[in-house]
């Protein structure tokens, strides 16, 4: 690992002011960075300790019905905290998909937001990246790429987004708090990452040091929790990234779909939002037809980067999956167990 | 530049300065504090042989700055027994032969107590084997594993009931 120099900050308008000069990240739970920095992926000059910033740590249910999420909340806390998986489900059961029990105590919610692809030629620094080294060409390109994108990629970049807290949040019209040079700003989750558009090393909307301070979700987002669910598949059924997942969320009236909301993961460099097939399930009967030319339309732009053609019918399946089991109902227990959407037959919710 | 840092490992406290703010809470415990009870697998988060509890929750020691943990609360392995009186969880792990090798064995421990602390999991095998998937053993000790976290903590709780009982027959 390169030596770098280490400062805390204080105060967030320290931490944006010291985050600003080049070579600088900021450092919160460190499970991503520090990794990365161990591998010489990352080799900053210098780290700005945010963890001991005072306020970022907390919860809060606002007066308006909306929620706000402090950037330092552990994704450990956020998913055990009983009244917001209560209002929260989703968001819940995907967190504690992710990682391990002791990850989740140490990863923050903005930096689950700022996690790197696990895109193995990002990760491989004698493989050309052009996240890791821009207009260094993609070595992923022909490679191995069973695990790669299959929607919103170019040639520039095939990585996918390893977050699963990202995508119920995307599907949820959850709100990204950021404090910078200029004040404070709001960004919509969904517009937050961005797709590689030809300079994959430009990952976020953030300027050199912003600091993420908060995430909101709106009070809408907590009339979908008696139907909600986050569905992953994997390569084995605990501690791994998803190869498709998908959150699902429905407002019911009797059989009818009032609204509905749909969002994936693994298939792109950003939480995918299926707002085509959204429209397709409001106002529908919500039978396994209706889930199924909801998934046709969610996937219709989708085209493999590699050999990985077969993730297009797999998402298909996890969305009708998903879509069925969130309409079945929320389960009482979170995470609900088996952990393996192979796990129960269909239709059937997988409580514990 | 040397950083100075206050942590309390196993109960006591320590002031430690750091000549490198690279180092981790790992390194510090076995390279600096002769605390080897901690072991170092994969050191990159991915095994859990490094597993401790900081300020009571279970974290991979090896993707934790020191620098970072100032005023922290640490326990490690070496301050989970009462002198010569093994913690419930690793008479349990003796009991159910949860190791071969044992390199894995005070991650594990340290992960099984932190989960039993944050009582999430209840007493379903299911539960526990995925509260512990952050601990890998090579060795493939995982029936053992289970069965232990499981005795453990129905005596954990067996114990709180008894010392609630003896409060109350006290009141």
């Amino acid at each position: 690992m390169k030596r770098f120099d280490y400062i805390r900050a204080g105060s967030p308008a320290e931490a944006v002011a010291a985050g600003a000069a080049d070579g600088t990240v900021f450092l919160a739970g460190g499970t991503n960075l520090l990794d990365l920095m161990k591998g010489n992926v990352l080799r900053p000059d210098r780290l700005v300790d945010v963890t001991k910033l005072p306020g970022l740590d907390r919860i809060e249910r606002r007066p308006d019905g909306s929620t706000r999420i402090g950037a330092l909340v552990r994704n450990g806390d956020l998913a055990h905290d009983a009244g917001f998986a209560r209002a929260y489900p989703a968001v819940a059961e995907a967190l504690l998909s992710g990682a391990s029990a002791q990850l989740r105590n140490a990863a923050t919610t903005a930096g689950n937001l700022l996690q790197r692809t696990r895109c193995p030629y990002f990760t491989d620094t004698a493989s050309a990246c052009n996240k890791r080294e821009p207009g260094s060409g993609c070595d992923a390109l022909g490679g191995e790429t069973r695990l790669h994108a299959i929607l919103g990629w170019d040639s520039s970049c095939i990585a996918v987004n390893p977050s699963d807290f990202c995508v119920p949040l995307a599907a949820l019209d959850a709100v990204v708090e950021i404090e910078g040079a200029g004040g404070v700003r709001s960004v919509p989750l969904v517009d937050f990452h961005r797709l590689p558009e030809g300079e994959p090393w430009r990952e976020t909307l953030l300027e050199p040091g912003d600091l993420i301070t908060g995430v909101v979700l709106p009070a809408e987002a907590a009339g979908f929790a008696a139907n909600s669910r986050y569905l992953k598949v994997r390569d084995r059924t605990s501690y791994a990234f998803a190869v498709v997942s998908a959150a699902a969320a429905l407002k019911l009236d009797g059989e009818r779909i009032v609204d509905a909301r749909l969002a994936f993961g693994g298939v792109a460099l950003k939480p995918w939002r299926a707002r085509k097939a959204e429209a397709v399930l409001a106002g529908q009967p919500a039978t396994p037809e209706t889930f199924r030319r909801a998934a046709e339309a969610a996937l219709a732009d989708a085209k493999p980067s590699g050999d990985n053609a077969y993730k297009i019918e797999l998402a298909r399946r996890i969305a009708v999956r998903a879509l069925t089991l969130a309409k079945a109902g929320t389960p009482a227990r979170m995470p609900a167990l088996p952990a393996s959407p192979f796990a129960s037959p269909l239709g059937v919710a997988a409580h514990a | 530049m040397s950083i100075s840092i206050t942590l309390t490992i196993n109960g006591t406290r320590r002031e430690i300065a750091l000549d490198d703010p690279r180092v981790t809470l790992l390194d510090l415990l076995r390279e600096r504090l002769d605390l080897t009870g901690t072991k170092k697998g994969c050191d990159r988060g991915q095994c859990g042989a490094c597993t401790v509890l900081v300020d009571g929750r279970r974290v991979n020691a090896c993707l934790a700055l020191a620098v970072s943990h100032d005023g922290s609360d640490v326990l490690t392995i070496e301050g989970l027994s009462e002198g010569d009186r093994l913690h419930p969880v690793q008479a349990a792990f003796i009991d159910h032969d949860g190791f071969q090798c044992g390199f894995c064995t005070p991650g594990q421990i340290m992960s099984a107590v932190g989960l039993i602390r944050e009582a999430q999991a209840g007493n379903d095998p299911e539960r526990i084997r995925e509260a512990m998937s952050g601990n890998l053993c090579r060795c493939g000790a995982y029936a053992g594993i289970t069965e232990a976290v499981l005795d453990a903590q129905a005596r954990l709780a067996g114990e709180s009931r008894t010392a609630g009982d003896s409060q109350e027959k006290a009141a």
